[in-house]
């Protein structure tokens, strides 16, 4: 929520200095200079929270790898004496794919929404001097308080009402709902350090409002959008909530509840259960690994949610 | 900013109309503001989700006020964002502060650490689920191995809530942990150096540099924090369903109760309501007593 303020400044000076690493390195924290002795009780608290981190990722996939029978005697940690890929098999006979291409498409859904209005409102907010436009940035700043938890019902009611109950654009809506003020507040930031005489140039070629927006606007913003995507991507890939209230059929069901839908399957089948929890983590681990950057940058987005 | 000045002065082509804000406005008003104001309203109505609601007056507040669940809860959700702020804050500042020095293996290890961010709150619920259930998990191999016989952390009242309290910590210091790095980064160099001639030494520059710096980091880690904890929910419904008993039924939990299961939507309405008031308040005081929200810099006179 507010951390999009306070990591604009990081955000915008690494667009700025095209180098991303280098000048962070070069000029900034200091915190070992020369001949300082290094700091080992730091190292040795971080090592400590390496085990507290990877123990129980290491557990989790090496159990996938684990006949059913075979997990509770060998035991979470030694490496499966007899390794299977029938985990993986059950998981996929048992829909999980489904489940991912469900999840898949609300996530196209709820970028594609957040990206569009965030823009169109942030450009308004940024260069449209009128009061109704202030009022709009004030009401999405007190939205960044309404916790999706505690206006579930109303919503639920509305998504009756609009008799979008029970689909996947019932999961759309709310989730791209409850991303704008964080996307408007990450954009409203990148858009304002686009520079005056960048507008007053386009403004004297005789640019409109749409042509100064596609021209000037998203070309300077393309690394708050990205951001923006990134953050209203993971939203609506690891949403929990809309999706548990809003659907119920089984093939509208996304990765999450189909996740939720397992555990009370696979009570007796640990291994089979975490496999699905793997399966549904791998498309956003390959993100993670081609744009770990603004991964990091959507993520100081996310709100406790 | 000369802005208004100049902006009479340019020609105003290619300024936006108010036009240009009204989609996300409405569509945000839609799904979100509204539904704070038909939280407000419901709170005063009795429903089941059929039919129309019907005015209740004061019944599910004074019915609120009375509830002795709701003061449990109430308690547990008070003891959660303590513990949870306590437990958090200064793992994530200390892991933060170091993570953006320039240690070898830093690039390698903030990689790792970042790892538990991919996971959603529902994959996290359900891999300490199974890794701490008593008869077909990792326990029941690890209780006779040790020799404590069976163990069950989530199925005894004292400890299952602490076991939320744990895996809230294991979910979100890396989060918390990517905040601090990110204020640690933005800390100018001159002022340790400057320390440094003046014979600081590591503990005082952390004390005098580091830590006044990161005032506004620490604001806005906190309100997360305790937003977060206030409606943390996923966790609970997956890993305990609010027991056992009523041991770990915190407020939002109860609200889901109240409105999913035994669909009494005007008493979970108030339940909602009185969570969307205690939430912002905290956040506006903690904005305020910190003086975030005047977005005062840091580093004046640098």
């Amino acid at each position: 929520m507010r951390s999009v303020v306070d990591e604009r400044t990081p955000a915008s000076g690494r667009r700025t200095a095209p180098p991303p690493r280098r000048p962070g390195t070069a000029g900034r924290v200091r915190h070992r200079g020369v001949g300082e002795r290094p700091n080992l009780l730091g190292g040795l608290g971080a090592l400590a929270w390496l085990a507290v981190v990877v123990l129980p990722l290491y557990a989790l996939v090496i159990a996938t790898f684990q006949r059913g029978e075979n997990y509770v005697p060998e035991g979470p940690l030694a490496p499966p004496s007899d390794p299977t890929l029938g985990n993986y098999a059950t998981a996929v006979d048992k829909g999980l794919l489904g489940f991912i291409g469900n999840t898949a498409l609300v996530t196209v859904g709820v970028v594609a929404l957040v990206v569009v209005l965030a823009a169109t409102t942030s450009f308004a907010v940024v260069r449209s001097r009128t009061r109704l436009t202030d009022t709009a940035f004030r009401m999405f700043l007190l939205g960044l308080a309404i916790p999706a938890q505690a206006v579930i019902i109303p919503v639920y009611v509305i998504i009756v009402r609009l008799e979008l109950y029970d689909t996947l654009a019932a999961i759309v809506l709310p989730t791209a709902a409850f991303a704008l003020p964080v996307c408007v507040l990450i954009l409203v930031g990148s858009m304002r350090d686009i520079s005056e005489e960048l507008y007053e140039a386009m403004a004297l070629d005789g640019a409109g409002p749409v042509r100064t927006f596609w021209r000037l606007v998203v070309p300077m913003s393309r690394s708050g959008l990205g951001t923006v995507a990134v953050y209203s991507a993971l939203q609506a890939w690891n949403g929990f909530l809309f999706p548990l209230i809003l659907t119920q059929s089984s093939d509208r069901r996304v990765i999450t509840m189909g996740l939720y839908e397992f555990q009370g399957e696979y009570r007796v089948d640990v291994p089979g259960l975490l496999t699905a929890v793997v399966l549904s983590t791998v498309p956003l681990f390959l993100v993670y690994l081609v744009a770990r950057r603004s991964l990091a940058d959507g993520l100081m987005g996310v709100g406790g949610k | 900013m000369s802005a208004p000045a100049r902006s009479r002065a340019a020609p105003r082509t290619g300024r936006p109309g108010p036009l240009w804000a009204l989609p996300g406005a409405l569509f945000f008003g839609v799904f979100a503001v509204l539904p704070m104001l038909l939280v407000a309203y419901l709170s005063f109505t009795h429903w089941n989700g059929l039919g129309t609601p019907a005015f209740a007056g004061l019944d599910n507040w004074t019915r609120l006020a009375g509830d002795p669940l709701m003061h449990r809860a109430a308690g547990l959700s008070l003891l959660l964002t303590v513990s949870s702020w306590a437990i958090q804050t200064p793992i994530s500042l200390l892991l933060g502060v170091w993570s953006a020095g320039r240690q070898r293996g830093r690039a390698f290890l903030s990689a790792v650490f970042f790892l538990p961010l991919l996971l959603s709150s529902a994959a996290v619920a359900i891999v300490w689920r199974a890794l701490l259930d008593p008869n077909f998990g990792p326990l029941a191999w690890a209780g006779p191995a040790l020799g404590l016989g069976s163990l069950d952390p989530l199925g005894s009242g004292g400890s299952a809530f602490w076991v939320i309290v744990a895996v809230a910590a294991w979910q979100f210091i890396p989060l918390h942990m990517l905040l601090y790095q990110g204020g640690a980064r933005q800390i100018p160099a001159t002022l340790y150096q400057a320390a440094r001639i003046d014979g600081a030494g590591r503990l005082g520059m952390f004390w005098h540099i580091t830590l006044p710096q990161l005032r506004n980091t620490i604001t806005t880690s906190s309100v997360l924090m305790v937003v977060g904890s206030l409606t943390y929910f996923d966790t609970v419904l997956i890993m305990t369903d609010g027991g056992p008993g009523t041991d770990t039924t915190i407020v939002p939990y109860l609200m889901f109760r109240a409105g999913f299961r035994s669909w009494e939507l005007g008493y979970a309405g108030a339940i909602a309501f009185t969570l969307v008031v205690v939430a912002t308040l905290i956040a506006l005081v903690m904005v305020r007593l910190t003086g975030f929200g005047s977005m005062r810099s840091t580093r004046e006179g640098l």
